[in-house]
């Protein structure tokens, strides 16, 4: 029996697909059998992200209308051998075309067959909210070091934590740019895990490689030398229960750490 | 015709230093109560045109006057230009209002981060183990005290109670209310705020000032009782 995780951050574009793409992507790498569910219908970009975009036949809403079986809309990511796959988001219906009950019980059948679901979240609080959190176990909230974002996860971390049998939910600071931190332009890691008081499970540098990679369908996961990389693959690996130290920035190089300690207040 | 046997048996008048107070039977009909009470105050109390009001207080005893009872006496003692009433006591209130009474004195606590969104209310003080986050609200109809950050919004005194205090530990709030007084976010203090603050009503504004102050203007928080 797997187990559902739902990545979610109330506000847009922060990192969301981004995140489930490399989360499953590197839980695969890790050996989990993973299947990867987007649940922002009408704007899906899980499956461009992925690189998997033109092999789409059919999609979540043809699942739980019962136009075909699970196993037939399912896409699988052959850079993996059977370990990871892609329940497509429907491009042309809107998001009322799903209900949370419906949600529930695909998920559930999902579970059967693979070790992590991981469901991307459209942004908001709306039905599409409802949808992507209805049949998941634990929650990822994902925010960047920006007032308005981490506002808008505070709001998310509200609603989640009156989900009935979800675990507390984990946050992922995203899009880190160690120099503005530095210079006090942006929220250090500090001030926003005091604010949210919620677990820290990961920190993202900001890194244009990420979007050079989601742009050609590689997630940036599958470099292994990639810093944004690094730190993808080791929340995977807290996910897994390991317990890798959380460094400010997971990467930088060493000195420079030390130095960007100070910043962060880590001790 | 009772009231014709035992005349002037179910109102009594007493006259103090302050003005009168009857005091009316709680085991006759109120139908009777008010009669003779209107016979009463017609056949005895013929004042003088120009002199100043009297002040009535009115006991009922163990009776418990509706709205509908209650202003049906009122209207009888005004319609006696002579008077002015204080004020009617009872020795009973209703269930209903013993509970929001209860209430309105109780303190709720509880441990908790108040998030973007989230609105807590309680009817009397609020003990909140946790912080206010922007975007949040808590309200009481008496006083607030926070464990943590105020960032949100608070709403001490809801109900009208305007010696209701605000305290916090560290006090940020989005803006604060008393009653009806209104605080937008106070100006950024240039220097850190050092210790806990709370927020009052004096002279018709919103002041905040160090914890420490209220134990002088706020007395009646103190609800410890013996020596020390
Ligand atoms: N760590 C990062 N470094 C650089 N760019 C990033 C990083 N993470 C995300 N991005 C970029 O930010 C943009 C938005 O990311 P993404 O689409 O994952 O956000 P989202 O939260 O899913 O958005 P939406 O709310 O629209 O679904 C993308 O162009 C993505 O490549
Ligand atoms: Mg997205």
């Amino acid at each position: 029996m797997g187990e559902a995780i739902v990545i979610t951050s109330g506000k847009g574009g922060v990192g969301k697909t981004t995140t489930s793409a490399n989360l499953g992507t590197s839980l695969a790498i890790l050996g989990k059998k993973v299947c990867l569910v987007d649940t922002d219908i009408g704007l899906r970009n899980l499956d461009v992200v992925m690189g998997l975009e033109n092999r789409i036949i059919y999609d979540l809403v043809d699942v739980v209308e019962g136009r075909c079986k699970t196993h037939q809309a399912l896409v699988k990511d052959k850079r993996f051998d059977d370990l990871l796959y892609l329940l497509p988001a429907a491009q042309t219906s809107d998001k009322n075309a799903v209900t949370p009950e419906q949600m529930h019980k695909l998920i559930g059948d999902l579970k059967q067959d693979y070790d992590y679901i991981i469901i991307d979240c459209p942004a908001g609080i709306e039905q599409g909210y409802k949808n992507a959190v209805a049949g998941a176990d634990k929650a990822i909230v994902v925010t960047t070091p920006e007032v308005s974002a981490v506002r808008d996860a505070d709001r998310i971390i509200g609603l989640l934590e009156k989900e009935e049998g979800m675990e507390a939910p984990k946050l992922v600071i995203n899009r880190i740019r160690s120099h503005m931190v530095k210079n006090g332009e942006m929220l250090d890691i500090d001030d926003i895990t005091t604010h949210l008081s919620i677990d820290l499970i990961g920190i993202v540098v900001d890194d244009d490689q990420v979007i050079k990679a989601s742009n050609q369908g590689e997630p940036i996961a599958l470099d292994p030398n990639n810093r944004a990389s690094v730190a993808y693959r080791n929340i995977a690996r807290r996910i897994l229960g390991e317990s890798i130290p959380l460094k400010p920035l997971d990467e930088e190089p060493k000195g420079l750490v030390a130095k960007l300690k100070k910043f962060f207040g880590v001790r | 015709m009772s009231n014709k046997l035992l005349p002037n048996a179910n109102v009594i008048i007493k006259g103090t230093k302050e003005g009168l107070t009857l005091h009316l039977d709680d085991s006759c009909s109120f139908d009777m109560l008010l009669e003779e009470l209107e016979a009463k105050l017609s056949a005895n109390m013929k004042a003088p045109e120009n002199k100043p009001s009297i002040s009535v207080r009115v006991h009922t005893g163990y009776r418990y006057l509706t709205e509908q009872q209650e202003s049906r006496l009122r209207d009888i003692i005004a319609a006696k230009k002579t008077f002015k009433i204080e004020g009617i006591q009872s020795n009973v209130i209703t269930i209903d209002e013993a509970k929001s009474q209860r209430e309105a004195s109780e303190i709720t606590s509880m441990a908790a981060v108040i998030r973007s969104g989230q609105v807590i209310e309680v009817p009397g003080d609020l003990l909140l183990i946790g912080d206010v986050n922007p975007g949040g609200q808590v309200s009481a109809g008496g006083n607030i005290f926070i464990l943590g950050a105020l960032k949100g919004i608070a709403h001490a005194g809801k109900y009208g109670k305007l010696d209701s205090v605000i305290a916090a530990s560290v006090m940020k709030p989005s803006q604060i209310r008393i009653g009806d007084y209104l605080n937008g976010a106070p100006e950024p203090n240039s220097e850190e705020q050092s210790g806990m603050e709370c927020a009052y009503v004096d002279n018709g504004q919103i002041i905040i000032d160090r914890l420490q102050i209220l134990k002088r203007i706020r007395p009646n928080l103190n609800r410890f009782e013996g020596g020390f």
